[in-house]
């Protein structure tokens, strides 16, 4: 399992956590994703997003969609907390492309694996300016679990 | 004439904190070079240095995606609102 320096956490409720999961499910062996919005560190509405890429191994936001959302997030006052997707084959990490395109610095990019489709993970990641560090994800206030690769 | 630029959070560094600010353009080029003297960085945050748009910047009008109107020289008109939003993308 790749790893990087933990800075910080990154809290998630267990129905939005469990929704991530579905999401990824729900199009493998394509890649989802999606926004997290809310306040005070609190995720108060997911935005699953098309995936206009429709790939495997890339994804890119529906810019229509996401727009909406971002419009919703912004007059609510609300934060964007996470940027998520997922990862059909390969470990819950931020890959080259990933770090390459990150340019929410705010925001928690939350990485969904399937490639054990048995034991899905959740892993966060903040990336600025080409530097990863994780945030340690709990769910309900646990430990969310990391995998074993 | 007066456009309404909706500006997202990573952009508002150059807009002292602004979510929105007003500009001047009866084309999207000509309000690039509006929003950059007024607010400078937001402008050239949005083209590269052959003035066509970035292509991980998104920028619709009136929630339009100017790829689908007419990119750089779509037309504006008095009330408009333009959209910023840096795209998200990854592998």
């Amino acid at each position: 399992m790749t790893r990087a320096r933990i800075d910080g956490r990154f809290d998630l409720d267990r129905t939005t956590y469990d929704a991530l999961v579905e999401h990824a499910r729900s199009d493998f062996p394509f890649e989802v994703c999606g926004l997290l919005a809310g306040a005070d560190g609190r995720v108060l509405k997911h935005f699953p997003i098309p995936n206009a890429a429709r790939s495997m191994t890339y994804y890119s936001m529906d810019p229509k969609s996401m727009l909406y959302a971002w419009n919703e997030i912004d007059d609510k006052d609300w934060d964007l907390l996470a940027i998520y997707h997922s990862h059909t084959h390969t470990e819950a990490f931020p890959s080259s492309t990933d770090v390459q395109l990150a340019v929410y610095a705010d925001a928690v990019y939350l990485i969904v694996s399937l490639q054990d489709p048995a034991q899905p993970v959740i892993r966060g990641f903040g990336i600025t300016d080409g530097v990863i560090t994780e945030r340690h994800v709990a769910v309900d206030g646990q430990d969310a679990p990391v995998g074993s690769r | 004439m007066s456009i309404e630029v909706r500006v997202p959070t990573v952009l508002r560094k150059h807009t002292d904190g602004q979510k929105t600010v007003a500009a001047e353009g009866s084309t999207l080029r000509e309000l690039v070079v509006d929003l950059e003297r007024r607010n400078a960085g937001l402008g050239a945050a949005l083209v590269g240095d052959d003035g066509s748009l970035h292509r991980f910047i998104n920028v619709y009008v009136n929630d339009e995606d100017v790829r689908y109107l007419g990119g750089i020289e779509t037309p504006l008109v008095d009330g408009d609102t333009v959209s910023i939003l840096p795209a998200v993308a990854g592998g």
